[in-house]
């Protein structure tokens, strides 16, 4: 009878334990802080600056909905994570969105149980070389040793590369961008590939960016985006209409400069709908109804931020290409706002 | 006449299960083993609960999928095609390679420096104490990390080769050291058994010839034994057992058409001839002297823990000082260190599990590293991972306790 009854509260306490994990905004506003998963350091996507503030066009992601939901850009606890753990972290529910430069695939969208909410960066796969190698395209790769980071998709799509063409490669496994950057310098491989945005990135920081090249064979698809847990839609729509509110507010000509007074002296209803002057967008989503202004005006819009972190200006250098405006011929575009 | 009777049991009652020193532990251990197993219980309600509510399942037929990535040091044949339990396996042999070389070298470093670390001469003998102070005081990860790094850092890329004044060259030109890896002539045979004479069933062959030898260079010495008990005078068998060892294994390689692989520099990387990874020398050799450091200590307490008058007596004997180590000081010596050195292997065989650090495909890096990352399968992964860690663990103590069986002083 006793053991009846230490075995039912055990099954009680254990269900409990399950069903906090649920209502992620509210876990979010009570904390007073957004846990976001980041990586360990990727210069414009991610790294902290000089006075140790977390920099980047993924950390503004964070910061973006952080204003959103608490009205605070700065309330955002910034995990670093590695490829290996990042799953995990957000699983485990020690952070609350996964901003890290992570590929959208079917087997992390289904079989791991996680909802990836847009596209922030249209990404694919490349090749950096030094160019004393001589190489100039992928396909002379043959026999070439690789390095590569472990527990990311490139791995997978490198094997495959590799074997449809059928040439040989030796990989190099390893964990950060730092160690990869390290072994790639001291010539322990011939080949550093990842995607071509974080190569960019990398070959920024070298001494001398011009003695290396990127190869033009994009090998694959790398839609990168934030994520959030399977099964929380609630805290799902919050972040990613915030991503959406930033795309809009690009395509609306909203910016971090004129989000302040553009609400009311605007005409358009979409724009008002968007900055929460208008209608009751923030009530339906259970945050403030300046959710959107307050997002943008931490980093700007998404264009700002593009231009601000990884944009031809900085010594990232990249283009905006498939990351334009769907008016200017790219494939970021934000659903209405009505 | 009185009638012996035993004297009255008294029945029973639970509340002796309190108050009877004879129940009472009992009553304790029963109270313990309940509670661990409510604690189990709860952790597994929770694992289960929480799976449930994230809508996931334990399940392992990710092992039969194919694993989508490559290895670059496989002892078996693998591709990227191959299944998740096959990318388990190269692992499983990696671990299993750089624990078994590590174990060899670190022995061979430790009795060296133990021995040392008490010699009479002072150079040598701070040299030695400085070298265990050093070694097992810093973390062995930072080791590895710090050998990996040296190595990549200091030996030429193999770029470094080409050309006609290239600024680095193959010693002999057999050996390259570059900061890949150490490549050497591989062996291999043109008249073999199997696919083009070059089968496993020719190694086979070569270790059954080393085993004859080595039963029939057994026998020699016992039969020199004999004699020597029988005559006092023991026969010469040197040459005999040079002989024994080195004719026959001469005759059959040189049948089996034994050749060597010379590396050469194609393309990129050098090809043929035998590669030894850069990131296995590290690990191993960053294993095998850290452990080193640790069985050194082993070695010096087992020798010291041998009476300083057994040194003496055979001394007084006419033995000179390296016949006193080997045949009196270590074999008494070894009863002492064997124990202690079961835990050594046993933690070589758990550090390697740090290889990931260098890029080294164990079976944390395998199993337990790219796949539960591909597959998202982490308790799963781990519970396996945990499983081959304690059975490999436990076939090491067993193997080593029979060892210690045969050594330790026996007692009738």
């Amino acid at each position: 009878m006793k053991k009846t009854a230490i075995f039912g509260a055990l099954t009680i306490a254990g269900l409990a334990a399950g069903a906090a994990a649920a209502g992620t905004l509210d876990d979010v506003k009570a904390r007073g802080k957004l846990n976001c998963g980041v990586t360990t350091g990727l210069v414009g996507f991610a790294a902290p600056d000089a006075n140790g503030k977390w920099e980047g066009f993924d950390v503004a992601v964070c910061r973006a909905v952080a204003a959103a939901v608490l009205g605070d850009g700065d309330a955002v606890e910034f995990v670093p994570t590695t490829g290996k753990t990042r799953f995990t972290a957000l699983a485990s529910g020690e952070i609350d969105v996964l901003a890290r430069n992570t590929t959208w695939t079917f087997s992390r969208d289904v079989d791991l149980k996680f909802n990836f909410i847009g596209v922030n960066y249209y990404d694919g796969q490349g090749f950096m070389v030094p160019k004393a190698l001589g190489v100039s395209s992928a396909k002379d790769l043959d026999g070439a040793t690789v390095c590569i980071q472990t527990g990311t998709t490139t791995e997978l799509n490198l094997a495959d590369f590799f074997r449809t063409n059928n040439i040989n490669y030796e990989p190099v496994p390893i964990e950060t961008n730092a160690e990869a950057q390290q072994q790639y310098l001291a010539g322990a491989c011939d080949v550093y590939t990842t995607d071509a945005s974080g190569l960019a990135a990398t070959r920024a920081t070298f001494e001398t960016p011009g003695d290396h090249i990127l190869l033009p064979e994009i090998i694959s698809k790398e839609p990168l985006g934030p994520l959030v847990r399977h099964g929380d839609d609630e805290w799902g729509d919050v972040v990613a209409w915030t991503l959406y509110a930033l795309i809009a507010a690009e395509e609306l000509g909203v910016t971090s400069a004129n989000v302040a007074e553009i609400g009311t002296s605007t005409n358009n209803p979409e724009i008002k709908r968007l900055l929460g002057t208008e209608g009751t967008l923030g009530e339906m989503m259970g945050v403030d109804a300046d959710w959107a202004a307050k997002a943008i005006a931490v980093g700007g819009n998404y264009g700002e931020i593009f231009a601000k972190n990884i944009g031809e200006e900085t010594p990232i250098g990249l283009a905006r290409g498939l990351n334009a405006q769907w008016t200017n011929g790219g494939l970021i575009y934000a659903p209405p706002f009505r | 006449m009185t009638t012996l009777t035993d004297p009255p049991k008294g029945a029973f009652r639970p509340s002796m299960l309190l108050y009877d020193s004879r129940y009472r532990s009992l009553t304790l251990q029963a109270i313990a083993a309940i509670v661990l197993a409510c604690c189990f219980l709860y952790l597994y309600s929770n694992l289960a609960a929480n799976l449930r509510a994230a809508g996931l399942n334990i399940s392992y037929d990710f092992l039969g999928n194919p694993a989508g990535y490559d290895i670059n040091q496989t002892l078996i044949d693998y591709t990227s095609q191959s299944t998740n339990w096959r990318a388990a396996v190269v692992g499983i042999l990696n671990t299993l390679l750089v624990a078994f070389l590590a174990c060899v070298t670190a022995t061979v470093f430790g009795v060296l420096a133990g021995v040392l670390r008490l010699s009479p001469n002072w150079l040598v003998r701070k040299l030695m104490a400085f070298y265990v102070e050093i070694f097992r005081n810093i973390p062995v990860l930072i080791w590895i990390i710090i050998i990996f790094t040296i190595m990549t850092a200091v030996l030429p890329a193999p770029s470094a080769f080409r050309g006609e004044n290239a600024s680095s060259s193959m010693l002999f030109d057999a050996v390259a050291m570059t900061n890949r890896g150490v490549y050497v002539p591989g062996p291999y045979f043109t008249r073999g058994f199997g696919a083009e004479g070059n089968g496993a069933l020719n190694w086979l062959l070569v270790i059954a010839v080393l085993v004859g030898s080595l039963i029939a260079t057994r026998m020699v010495t016992a039969s020199a034994d004999a004699k020597q008990a029988e005559t006092g005078v023991r026969p010469k068998t040197l040459w005999l057992n040079l002989g024994i060892w080195f004719v026959p294994v001469i005759v059959v390689l040189f049948a089996l058409g034994l050749t060597w692989d010379y590396p050469a520099l194609q393309g990129f990387n050098f090809q043929g001839g035998l590669k030894i990874g850069g990131p296995l020398i590290a690990l191993w050799f960053a294993l095998s002297i850290y452990t080193g450091a640790f069985i050194a200590e082993n070695v010096r307490a087992g020798i010291q823990a041998v009476s300083k008058g057994q040194t003496e007596a055979a001394a007084a004997l006419g033995l000179r000082p390296r016949r006193i180590m080997g045949l009196v000081v270590l074999p008494q010596a070894l009863r002492v260190i064997i124990p202690p050195l079961i835990s050594q292997y046993l933690n070589i065989t758990k550090n390697s599990s740090l290889a990931i650090a260098v890029g080294y495909a164990d079976i944390t890096a395998t199993l337990g590293g790219i796949t539960l990352n591909q597959t998202g399968r982490a308790i799963e992964c781990v519970l396996l991972l945990m499983l081959f860690y304690l059975v490999i663990s436990l076939l090491i103590s067993a193997f080593m306790n029979v060892y210690n069986n045969a050594m330790k002083l026996k007692e009738r």
